[in-house]
């Protein structure tokens, strides 16, 4: 019988370097390694791995295997899948952690399923059972209006991991790790999707994960014009960015980037302005990482001043602008 | 170009948009309690997914076959894929089916969809508006063994292949894949049509097909709550402080300048 040991992160690379949500993993899998008495591994595939492994193991990782293949240079399932599977099967981890990206979304149940066992996606908290040894698996449900926790007695026992929800260990250039390059052979004739163009559709200015003050407007902006005007100029003020709910981005009234929520971005800024946002649950799941949040709504009994901080009952229209002057004036003293 | 055979799954669900109010758990039973008047909904992406086939279906002569797993599903509710422009309505209903998790979900999807035969697309959701996992597309298509490509916002198919715009972060990727395949759509395809009155009358005579477990080749053991791998430890909601301090003022207005007054002295800004 195939023993089980062991921690291991799927990690991704972005232009050579190490995501947040790959070190949050680690951060994540250095806990429960280290409850398990475990070692904690980190897979990272592509074209070219650069100072990966050293990132990898500088914030927490024992062990990284690494592959490179110029087919690795784009994410295809099919691709990823192989060096997944391949490496799941050869080290027979306990544990799988990967990140709720757009990514992980793609890969995990592809691998879980593959491996015939389970695996929970968008995990908020993740512990060992010090009795079972298995993994106590918490995730949102119903689009965040409960929670649930999961267990899963196959192994590997595989999760997915919900961006800002766990910590990255504080970053030691002094750790000491192996580096295992893993020889690998892309088997081609399985690749049955071909990545014919890749377009660019970036929001100017600040990326919303990185915006310490987000400005948020929902349905009730009405519109695609005041993201423009009277929320940018908010925004600005406060040196951040416009967010939005799901509604005005399947409405065209700004692009897909800027959504927030379940489906969309994961921010966890110092202060979230929610304008004109009745604060349904799969938008909360995106940004109850905030700070601080103050609501703007004219409903009284609108969903968001239950998880607001500050909020003012009243029409956008009339509030918003009378705010950003004041702050103005109050900043300019 | 030869018909398609276009499969899509569509869940019955809780109304995701219900005011979180009414989202009540049963600690004992350990399920979601919701109140007996409130009417099921088809997934929201489960809508975007058959707008997807129904777009196909404008452009290539096709046949739409609509499946839905679960228990009392309610026929007005799922009748509706019908009335857009489905072809056929299967249901795979039993009490059996109940209770299950993406793996039995999808073992019995793939199931029922090797049962229909003929099939060049799956479209599936990208996830369900009550467990929310974004699992059972792409087990659908590990079980029977074809491409999956995740997070459609538009799909398009000429010469034996499909052209999928991907949504990725920052942006979307074009991908084309071998068919049959399955693939999973999310919300920027665009909303479900309205069904036209000719195709509620036409879909109110119409009888889905139900299938029993035994009907796929399975026995209860392998189905629904039975056939989990993952097992729910506990359902529960976090306590909520809900202290919400509200400014105001003569005016709106006004409130908004004592709004920028008091984040000033609580030092927020």
């Amino acid at each position: 019988m195939t023993e089980y040991k062991g921690v291991v992160v799927y990690g991704e690379l972005i232009d050579g370097k190490l995501p947040s949500i790959t070190t949050e993993s680690l951060g994540c899998g250095r806990s429960l390694a280290n409850e398990l008495n475990e070692d904690l591994s980190c897979v990272l595939a592509s074209d070219a791995v650069g100072s990966g492994p050293q990132e990898a193991i500088a914030f927490g990782a024992d062990r990284v295997y690494t592959v490179e293949d110029p087919l690795l240079k784009e994410y295809q399932g099919d691709t990823h899948i192989q060096i997944a599977e391949k490496i799941a099967r050869t080290i027979s981890p306990r544990i799988i952690l990967t990140g709720q990206t757009s990514i992980g979304r793609d890969l995990a149940p592809r691998l879980a399923f593959r491996l015939k066992t389970g695996l929970s996606t968008d995990c908020i908290d993740l512990s060992i059972d010090p009795e079972t040894k298995l993994l106590q698996q918490t995730k949102p449900v119903y689009g965040g209006n409960a929670q649930a926790i999961f267990t899963c007695d196959i192994m590997p026992q595989i999760v997915t991991i919900r961006a800002k929800a766990m910590s990255p260990i504080e970053r030691d250039g002094s750790r000491k790790g192996e580096v295992i390059p893993t020889k690998f052979e892309i088997d081609t004739s399985a690749i049955r999707t071909k990545v014919v163009e890749k377009v660019r559709e970036e929001v100017a200015g600040l990326k919303l994960e990185d915006a310490p003050v987000i400005v948020s407007g929902g349905r009730g902006i009405g519109g695609p014009e005041p993201f423009k005007t009277t929320l940018k100029e908010l925004a600005d003020l406060l040196h951040g960015a416009v967010g939005a709910t799901r509604p005005p981005a399947d409405h065209g009234w700004v692009p897909e980037a800027m959504h927030i929520g379940l489906t969309g971005k994961i921010v966890a800024p110092d202060l979230y302005i929610a304008i004109a946002i009745s604060g349904a649950s799969q938008h909360i799941a995106g940004c109850s990482g905030s700070k601080t949040l103050v609501a703007i709504n004219k409903d009284p009994e609108a969903n968001i001043f239950r998880e607001a901080e500050f909020g003012v009952v009243g029409r956008y229209e009339e509030v918003v602008p009378a705010f950003t002057q004041k702050l103005k004036d109050l900043l300019a003293k | 170009m030869p018909d398609m055979n276009i499969i899509v799954c569509c869940k019955q669900v809780p109304d995701p948009d219900a005011p979180p109010s009414v989202f009540k758990v049963d600690t004992a039973a350990n399920r979601m309690s919701l109140p007996p008047d409130m009417k099921p909904v088809i997934g929201q992406y489960d809508e975007f997914a058959l707008e997807a086939a129904l777009r196909i279906k404008d452009k290539a002569h096709g046949k739409i076959t609509v499946l839905s797993l679960g228990n009392n599903i309610v026929r007005d509710v799922i009748k509706k894929t019908l009335a857009v422009g489905g072809d056929e309505l299967i249901l795979l209903e039993d009490a059996a089916f109940e209770n299950g998790d993406s793996w039995s979900i999808a073992y019995a999807l793939a199931m029922a969809i090797k049962k229909v035969g003929q099939y060049d697309l799956i479209f599936c959701g990208r996830e369900s508006s009550d467990w929310d996992a974004g699992q059972v597309g792409l087990g659908i298509a590990e079980i029977l063994g074809i491409p999956a490509v995740t997070l459609a916002r538009k799909v398009e198919v000429s010469n034996g292949k499909a052209r999928v715009e991907q949504v990725i972060p920052d942006g979307y990727q074009v991908i084309e894949v071998v068919l049959p395949a399955m693939i999973t759509v999310t919300s920027e395809l665009g909303s479900l049509r309205y069904a036209a009155l000719k195709g509620i009358m036409a879909a109110a005579k119409k009888q889905p097909t139900v299938w029993k477990p035994a009907d796929i080749g399975l026995e209860p053991s392998q189905v629904g709550a039975a056939g989990r791998i993952a097992k729910l430890a506990r359902l529960f909601q976090p306590v909520k402080e809900g202290k919400c301090e509200m400014v105001e003022g003569e005016s709106p207005a006004e409130a908004g300048a004592n709004l920028a007054v008091r984040l000033r002295a609580a030092k927020i800004l």
